[in-house]
């Protein structure tokens, strides 16, 4: 048991460590969001009005585009280093070094994404009851994001076609939680309770964590082999 | 019911006969795709098998 | 004991030339069924009262969603089997059944769309079940563009069996999404427990034409089945036999 937690987080301090010597690199998917939210209101008029309610959708919306953008490289490097095989050999379960490396993945973008989505929803005065119920969505929502996305990134790690095939792949995956994150912002602007959605999203969560590496651990050792 | 009267639908018959139509050429365009390359591959295979038997 | 006459149908050899024989049956029950199920729907199914003659539109509009749920299941199922087995014929179903579900899907998105306008007086709203059902053909398009990303066939059939089961997880939610959000698509017809709400008259055509679909889904998946073995083993004797015999 020691040896796996031992395990885990030397992947998970590789990872933060070789990201944040790159810090260009972490910033990137959050001007990414700044830029795409300050592009909303050119494509729809300075209509405050309209703007105002379609703020939250915007926001997640941008938050889904930046967590797939930078999903990519998660496991692009190893994969072409060789890192990868190291991993499967190594005798430790690869699913266990796979939730490290998504961790260590959601500790540096999903994170301070959250905090910039916060920051921007507070900026463009979304309501209080929006902005709480953002922020649970937020929470439970962008472990998902990364989660589900590391198995279409580990499906498509290296092909030619890459970029374009795990948008393809992973946004109708993340469907759902878009969904119900928004059901949730719109309910709570509406006054009604955001039980349900919550405890959906906390479904769906949990779901993720527990099969979620498994299934991206698979798909490793598939393309490996 | 008469044949007008059959095309007509109570005045649906654009919607209906349209979607009886796309449904109709949907099955149709996946039967014979399906029987086309059935017999492309059968042709290139025997063809490849053709050319290997020459060589020799 | 029968699980073993039923083994040897994992080989692709028996596999050809079972869906050989299969075929033209599937395909005659098909024609018959449609037939029946056709006249049934379109000329004995009196007009629905509320609906008038649009509710016509039924008769391919549920078979085709029904299909394109089972469709994606059994597509799930094959490719499980085909991971944890290592079948190669579950892999070559997995991969027929994928175009199949997709127009299956975007049948029942455009008939449902046709039957919308009239009804509900536009040609999409974001429904649930609608929202769901597009999220579903864009499962299938991403196996089908997954599949043909890999040059290793092997590799296909094992990532995209990941992809589709990962992806059953919208299945739940968009059968039971018509229960969980009341919206503007009906409830359920038919469903397992409860009499139906609908006229027997009107039922029995819908169970024809939902039985025609599915004849109809196992003849053409049987014929590109057969056209995926042959590619997949187009280096084995038996298909040179066969290709020589043929000659």
């Amino acid at each position: 048991m020691h040896t796996y937690w031992k395990a885990f987080s030397v992947i998970f301090s590789r990872d933060v460590t070789l990201a944040s010597r790159c810090r260009a690199e972490l910033a990137n998917p959050l001007i990414f969001f700044i830029v795409v939210i300050a592009l909303f209101p050119f494509a729809f008029g300075s209509d405050t009005e309209l703007l105002r309610r379609i703020t939250a959708g915007m926001i997640w919306i941008t938050a889904l585009l930046a967590s797939t953008l930078s999903l990519e490289g998660i496991f692009r490097s190893d994969y072409d280093d060789g890192s990868t095989e190291q991993m499967v050999l190594s005798g430790y379960p690869l699913t266990l070094l796979v939730a490290a490396k998504v961790s260590a993945h959601w500790c540096l973008t999903g994170l301070p994404l959250m905090v910039i989505a916060m920051l921007t929803g507070i900026v463009l005065s979304l309501p209080t009851d929006a902005l709480q119920a953002l922020f649970l969505t937020l929470l439970f929502g962008t472990p998902v994001l990364s989660l589900i996305g590391a198995i279409a990134v580990a499906l498509t790690v290296g092909l030619r076609s890459g970029g374009m095939l795990l948008s393809l792949l992973i946004l109708p995956l993340y469907m759902p939680v878009l969904i119900f994150s928004m059901v949730a912002v719109e309910n709570a602007l509406a006054g009604l309770p955001i039980d349900a959605e919550l405890y959906f999203l906390a479904g769906m969560l949990v779901l993720s964590i527990t099969l979620g590496p498994i299934a991206t651990a698979s798909s490793l050792r598939i393309r490996l082999s | 019911m008469s044949l007008q009267d059959f095309l007509h639908m109570g005045g649906y018959g654009l919607y209906v006969w349209t979607s009886y139509g796309l449904c109709a050429i949907v099955l149709i365009l996946n039967v014979i795709q399906s029987l086309s390359r059935q017999r492309k591959i059968m042709r290139e295979l025997t063809n490849k098998l053709r050319q290997l038997e020459s060589k020799k | 004991m029968i699980f073993q006459r039923f083994y040897r149908f994992a080989s692709p050899q028996h596999f050809y030339h079972l869906a050989v024989l299969l075929t033209p049956w599937f395909a005659w029950a098909t024609i018959i069924l449609m037939i029946v199920g056709l006249y049934g729907g379109l000329v004995f199914a009196p007009a629905d009262y509320q609906q008038g003659e649009s509710f016509r539109i039924i008769y391919i509009h549920v078979p085709s969603a029904w299909m394109s749920l089972f469709v994606y299941v059994l597509m799930a199922v094959f490719g499980g089997i085909g991971l944890i087995w290592h079948v190669k014929i579950a892999d070559v179903l997995a991969k027929s059944c994928a175009p199949l579900g997709a127009s299956f899907t975007l049948l029942a998105l455009v008939t449902g769309s046709i039957w919308g306008k009239p009804m509900w007086g536009t040609w999409w709203v974001w429904d649930a079940r609608l929202t769901s059902e597009l999220i579903l053909l864009f499962l299938y398009l991403g196996y089908m563009a997954l599949q043909s990303a890999f040059d290793d066939r092997r590799v296909a059939a094992r990532a995209s069996a990941i992809l589709a089961l990962v992806g059953m997880v919208n299945i739940p939610i968009i059968h039971y999404s018509v229960e969980w959000w009341s919206t503007l698509h009906q409830g359920p017809t038919v469903s397992k427990f409860d009499a139906p709400s609908i006229h027997i008259n009107m039922l029995i055509p819908l169970l024809i034409m939902a039985l025609a679909f599915k004849t109809y889904f196992a003849s053409v998946l049987l014929i590109r089945a057969r056209s995926e073995i042959l590619e997949y083993e187009c280096n084995s004797n038996w298909v040179r036999e066969l290709l020589t015999k043929t000659d």
